[in-house]
Formats: structure tokens, sequence, C-alpha cells
């Protein structure tokens, strides 16, 4: 538990409460982004270079372009009359706080079980290339598969509207 | 092919940019205060007015043979009014010899100016021309750009330079206008000596000292005539 | 005496660290790298803007500017005095924090990318094991401020132009991206020194550079053009053309901050073809066996510089792309023969040397193109043009 793994926690904690409680919409998505780039960060500190890399390619790189772009094209960057606390947050904190306890529970367990004088294993690119295609090929196809139902199905409904605007 | 098109441009830009090097006549750059684009002949800027050099002794004496007679024609029919012209209380002699109105001030505010030409086609002395001279900029913000009569005069040979066919034209114009009232002078002169010589002839039977005395006077109307005849052709040289 | 040479910023960041306690070299040594690249490149682009200008000029038949300094050379100062004393003016309606940190942005994601790029023997910044893949992710970060410039404008023209400038990096990201990773496939690794290693030998002096593989030739042109995309060169500059015209996600920006980014788009430019011809062009090695006397990095710059030089001919030559057109480029014509090349890569490795792989692939490579080529032309029905007039 170094000093930059405290940093870095602060960092994102506080960019995933700015991302809540903001009242600008993209504000909130761009504080999102500051999260994912602290959770990046925190991937790098612990030697996982190509988890961390691809953590900034893929989620700073298109799931917050995505994000932004879903606010601008539907009408959510004006920020919204009523303030942005729905009535029923008590519930939700409720909610909130019975996933955080189960996480916690879950992470707590395993920590408890991992011996603590072990050195953290370096996992080289390679090796990730070589699970991939070796022991988790088939996860891999089948999110290949995923992947282009999405993107086909993402075709056929702008393919649709346009008919339907004609 | 695809990218055929782009290969072939490039190639084309290519030889333009070594051709640059190496070819003067490619380049069109004009490097403005080394170089100037020299203007063409019917480049219009701002007026000046136009002097003759009739000072023998100094040939540079504008206010001697400027041909301007203030009838201030020009500046009425100035569009924006920015010619501004006073008539002088005495008269001087022009071209001819004929005492003359003269302009005691005539300023043009060439920040108004819109160079129209107007000035110059209404003019019915060839006083005013259009001048070329396009580099006025000055620093002064209240009198720099309102130019004076020193300031606009510039000579005859000045303007055969800058624009030699009007020029050219311009003198025949004038050497004509004076041709004809040296011939009408002349004319009037001959006339008047015939006349003076027929009076006699017919008053001879009338009283002979009435007589005489018209055939003085006529007589004296001649030679007057004739010594009138006489500078235009010494103003022309 | 010629190593010496050519290691001679590595000797003398060694000298300079030898200045400071053991402890706090290694520290050293990663700051004052990091000078040397922070002063570099922007010596660098200064030199460019002239070059670009001139260069543009002589391919336009005029002369280029050629006042300050002989032959022009001093205007980057007077362009930098002029952009720094200009008046700094922020819209009253704009989002003040993110129209600040808009070209912030920029400039530190587009330096970060230049950590990764080995610029001589041993000069490295940092030799990362995925280093292409970070500098991926920091280009990636990069699409990130040209949105958040457009938005903070709060001006539909800037957002536009915001919009379509993301749409074009994104899809020319993926053709970038593919065409990496048939040299990723070839070398077996994502470590950019590894790939100039596997490209630093020579066959009867000529060099092992993957631009003289069939592959590495379709992937380099294919890597040229996603590259000119992803730093809004023309003929792919419809976000910045549209400040000609109408407004770019930049409008909205004076002085300083336009120079930022100006300079973030100059540096992308810079390291983006350090990563070609790190990738297709050898890096820092030397053309032909014979000239390996000549330091590594003056070959390294060289060639960043002679791609420089493409970049500003394509730009004198080419007209813009539209907004349209260069989608369907991109999504329709480059991305089917980057996977092509994939493919053909995977040919290429499970041939086994000799000639015939050679011939293979080359000819699969060649039939696509021309196929689609053909294609191309023939849907496009280019015949005379008919007018039609008002009765």
């Amino acid at each position: 538990m170094s000093f930059v793994f405290y940093l870095l926690a602060t960092l994102t904690v506080a960019g995933a409460l700015a991302a809540v409680l903001l009242k600008n919409t993209v504000h909130c998505a761009l504080a999102l982004t500051v999260a994912f780039a602290g959770l990046a960060l925190l991937f790098l500190d612990l030697d996982a270079q190509f988890a961390g890399f691809a953590q900034i390619l893929v989620y700073i790189g298109a799931v917050a372009i995505l994000v932004v772009f879903a606010i601008l094209l539907t009408k959510g960057s004006e920020t919204p009359k009523d303030g942005v606390f729905s009535r029923t947050w008590v519930a939700g904190l409720a909610v909130a706080a019975a996933v955080f306890a189960v996480l916690a529970w879950a992470v707590i367990q395993t920590a408890n079980l991992l011996p603590s004088s072990a050195p953290a294993p370096t996992v080289t690119v390679q090796q990730i290339g070589q699970a991939l295609v070796g022991r988790y090929v088939l996860p891999l196809e089948i999110v290949a598969v995923l992947l282009t139902a999405a993107m086909i199905g993402a075709v056929i409904i702008a393919m649709h509207e346009k008919d339907g605007v004609k | 092919m695809l990218g055929e098109g782009i290969l072939k441009g490039m190639a084309e830009t290519a030889k333009n940019f070594v051709g640059s090097y190496f070819s003067a006549e490619r380049m069109t750059t004009v490097q403005y205060p080394e170089e100037r684009i020299t203007p063409y002949e019917a480049a219009r800027v701002f007026p000046f007015l136009v002097y003759d050099s009739r000072n023998t002794a100094d040939p540079s004496d504008w206010e001697a043979g400027m041909r301007c007679v203030a009838c201030q024609i020009c500046e009425k029919e100035c569009p924006p009014k920015c010619i501004y012209i006073d008539k002088s209380k005495d008269k001087k002699p022009d071209a001819i010899g004929k005492p003359q109105f003269y302009p005691s001030r005539f300023d043009i505010d060439i920040s108004v100016c819109m160079s129209c030409q107007i000035c110059v086609e209404v003019c019915p002395f060839e006083a005013i021309k259009m001048d070329t001279v396009y580099e006025l900029s000055t620093d002064d913000r209240f009198g720099g750009l309102l130019l004076d009569r020193e300031q606009l005069a510039k000579s005859n040979e000045y303007y055969h330079r800058i624009h030699p066919t009007e020029a050219a034209e311009v003198d025949d114009r004038l050497s004509e206008g004076r041709a004809k009232t040296d011939a009408k002078i002349t004319a009037g002169a001959i006339a008047a000596a015939i006349r003076g010589a027929e009076v006699p002839a017919t008053a001879k039977a009338a009283t002979k000292p009435v007589a005489d005395g018209a055939v003085e006077d006529d007589a004296a109307r001649a030679a007057a005539a004739k010594k009138a005849a006489e500078p235009p052709t010494g103003a022309e040289n | 005496m010629q190593g010496n040479m050519d290691q001679i910023f590595v000797l003398l960041q060694h000298w300079l660290m030898g200045y400071l306690p053991m402890a706090l070299q290694p520290l050293a040594g990663v700051v004052l790298g990091v000078v040397a690249i922070v002063c570099v490149f922007p010596a660098l682009f200064a030199l460019t803007t002239v070059f670009e200008r001139k260069g543009l000029a002589r391919i336009q038949n005029r002369i280029g500017p050629n006042r300050v300094g002989p032959f022009g050379l001093l205007q980057p100062i007077a362009d930098g005095i002029k952009s720094l004393t200009k008046e700094d003016i922020v819209p009253l309606s704009a989002d003040a924090t993110v129209h600040f940190l808009a070209p912030v942005v920029l400039v530190v994601t587009v330096f970060m990318g230049f950590a990764v790029l080995p610029m001589g023997r041993n000069m490295v910044l940092v030799d990362l094991d995925a280093g292409l893949l970070f500098y991926f992710a920091m280009g990636a970060s990069a699409e990130l401020s040209v949105f958040m410039a457009g938005w903070s404008s709060r001006n539909k023209y800037s957002l536009m132009g915001a919009m379509r400038a993301v749409a074009q990096m994104i899809s020319y990201e993926v053709v970038l991206l593919l065409s990496s990773v048939t040299v990723v496939m070839m070398t077996g690794s994502l470590s950019l020194t590894k790939i100039i290693e596997a490209q630093n030998h020579y066959t009867w002096g000529l060099p092992h550079w993957f631009i003289f593989t069939p592959w590495g030739l379709a992937g380099f042109v294919m890597y040229a053009i996603a590259a000119t995309a992803e730093t809004n060169r023309s003929p792919f500059d419809l976000p910045e053309g549209e400040s000609e015209l109408v407004a770019g996600y930049h409008t909205e920006y004076s002085g300083f901050k336009f120079a930022l980014f100006f300079l973030g788009e100059y540096l992308a430019m810079f390291s983006i073809s350090g990563l070609g011809t790190t990738l297709f062009l050898g890096g820092w090695s030397a053309p032909l066996a014979w000239l390996a006397w000549v330091p590594s990095w003056i070959w390294f710059f060289s060639k960043l510089m002679m791609s420089i030089f493409v970049f500003i001919w394509m730009r004198g030559t080419l007209p813009r792309l539209r907004q349209d057109q260069l989608m369907n480029f991109a999504w329709k014509l480059i991305l089917p023969m980057c996977l092509l090349n994939l493919m053909v890569a995977a040919l290429w490795r499970f041939l086994g040397e000799g000639w015939l792989r050679w011939v293979v692939c080359s000819a699969i490579l060649i039939a696509a193109y021309a196929g689609m080529s053909l294609n191309e032309l023939r849907r496009k029905q280019i015949g005379p043009r008919r007018y039609r007039y008002a009765e």
C-alpha cells in the first residue's frame, strides 16, 4: 500500500464521484474519463502493462468518446431543470451500499487466500497472446462473434432509420 | 488504376517545385519594396495639376505656367466633393497672353477622392489629369492627405512620361486650339484692314476729316491686331 | 570514433548524470531525456513551419516567406512572438475549464507518444515491452482533446467540425492499427526496439526493411494514408479546412492556445512519421550496409524529415476530400485491403523462405488492388457532364 497507490486511488475515486455529482453531463463524461485514466495507472502500477495500455486505448480512446457522442446526439447535454439528483436517492444509496458490501467481501476473501509474500508474476504480452489463442480461444471467438453481431446490428438499425425517413 | 491520378499530380507538383528554382519566368511574385509592377498607361490614382514651362528663366516655375483658370467646374462636378478651390483676386496671363484668374487655393483631399476621373473629363482647359503615384501614405493624420497646389502641380514633361499617348493628344489639341485662335485673330485683323481700306473709299464723298479719323482708327486697330498675333507664337516657344 | 558519434547523446547523458549522487541518477537520466525531447521536437516544429510554407510556395510557383532571416528561416520566431502577444479571447458562454484544458490535453498526449520512439541506437526514453500499444493509447487520447475543444466553444460549427474530426480519426485509427499489426505479427513483439532489430540485417548490402516486402509495402501505403488522416493533414483536413470555410474545432481559440493546437498537430505528425519509419523503414538503420558508419540518429531524423516533405508535397498536390468520401474510403476500400494484408502477411510467414512467397503474396495483393480499383471506377460512371439550365 504505497504512496503511489493512495494517490491513484484518490484520483480514481474523485473522478468517479465527480462523474456522479456534477451538473453538466459532458463534464460528468470527462470526469469519468479521469476515473478511467486512474484505473489505467493503477494497472500500470501493478506492472500489468498490456492491461493498462489497453485500458487507455479502449476506455479513453473509444468508450469515453462513445459516451460523449451519445450525450451529444441525444439531448442530454442541457442541464436538467429539476436538478441532477433523483428523489428516490435513499433506495439508490441502499442498493449501492449492498453491492459494495458484496464486492468488498469477495475481494477480502481472495486477499486472505493469496500468500502474502509471493512476488507478483510478470506477465508479458507474449504470454497474454499465447493464453488468448491457447487456453482461452473459445471465449475469444465468442467475443469476436458478439462484436460482429453488434456491428451488423448497428448497421441494420442505421439503414432502417434511413429507409424510415424516406 | 486507382491512385494513378495522384501520382501524376505529384509528378506535376514536383516539376513545379524543381522548376521554380531554375526558371525565372515561372515565378509571378513581385517582391514589393525592391521591385514594382510598372503601371500601365491608362492607370489612374489621384489627380494632379498640369503646368507648362512658360518661364524660360526657371522651367520648374509652376505658378507661371499652371493651366488651371479656377473655373471651378471640377469642384462642382466632383461626386464626393473632395476639391476645394479659391479663385484669385487678380489675373495672370495664360498660354495665349490673355489675362485669366488662377486658383489661389486648390486642395484635393485624397482620402476622399474616389479616382473616378470626372474632374479630368469636364476640365475645359486640360489643366487637371490623373497621376499614377500610389505610395502616398503618411502618418500625419490631419493634413497629410490634403494635397495643396504646390504638391499637385506637376510639369507637362512629367505628364508625357506617365501617359505619353494622352499627353501627345492633349498637346495636339491645345496647339490646334491656339492655331485656330491665331487664325481667327489674323483673319479679324485682315478683315479689319480691308474694312479700313473700304470705308475711306466710300466715305470720300462724305466728310474728309471724319474719314481720316476712321482710317486712322482702323489702321490703329489693324496694327494692334497684328501685334496681338505675335505673342501666341512667342508663348508657344 | 564512429561508435562515439553514434552514441554521443547517450554519452552526454551519462556524463551529466555523473555529476549527481547515485540515488538520483536514474531520475536525472530520464529528466535529461525528457528535456532533450521537449527541446528538439518543438525546434523541429518551428523549422517545419518554414519549410512547409516555402515548400508549398515553390510548388505553387511563388516565393514563400523570405524577409525574416536568410531565406525566411527565422520566420517561426516572428510567428511565435505574434501568437504569444495576441489577445486570448474566450467566448463568454464557453466552458472555461474545458476550453483551457483541451489544448493542454492534446499537447500532453502527443508528447507522451515520443517516449517510446527509438531515435537512435540505445536512444529510447522508455523501452516498454508493449511500446506500440502505448503509442496507440496516447494517440487515441488525443481524439478526446479534439472533442473537448469543439464542445467547449459553444459554437455549433465548432461542434460539428469536432464531431467530424473525431469520426475521421476513429475510422482511420482502425486502419492504422491493422496495418501496424502485420509488423507485430512478423516480429512477434510489440516492443519498438525489437522491431528495429528485426529489420537491421542486410542481404547483399540491402536492408531487411519491411517496406521491401509485398505486405510491408501495402502496409506502409495504408499506414501513410491513415497517418495523414489521423493528423488531419491534407487531403483529409476537412476539420481544419472548415476553419477556412465556416469554422472548425479550434475556431474559438486565439493566441497561444491556437499555437498549442498547431504545435500539437505538427508534433503528432512527427511522432506518427517516427512510428512509421520505425515500423516499416527500419527506424535508425542505414539503407545500405556500407553506410552504417553514419550515426543512427542522423538516419532516423532524415527519414523523419523525408516523411514530412512527402506530407507537404501531398498537401500541395491534392484537393480536400469531403467527409463522406473519406469515410467511404476508410471503411470500404482501405479496411478490406488491410484485412487482406493481414492474411497475406500470415501466408508470407507460412510459405517459408524462397522466391515462391514473393510471387504468391505480390500476386494476391496486386490482384486485389486491381480488382478493387476497377470496381470503384466502374461504379463511378464517369462521363461527360450534362447541364440543366433554367427554362
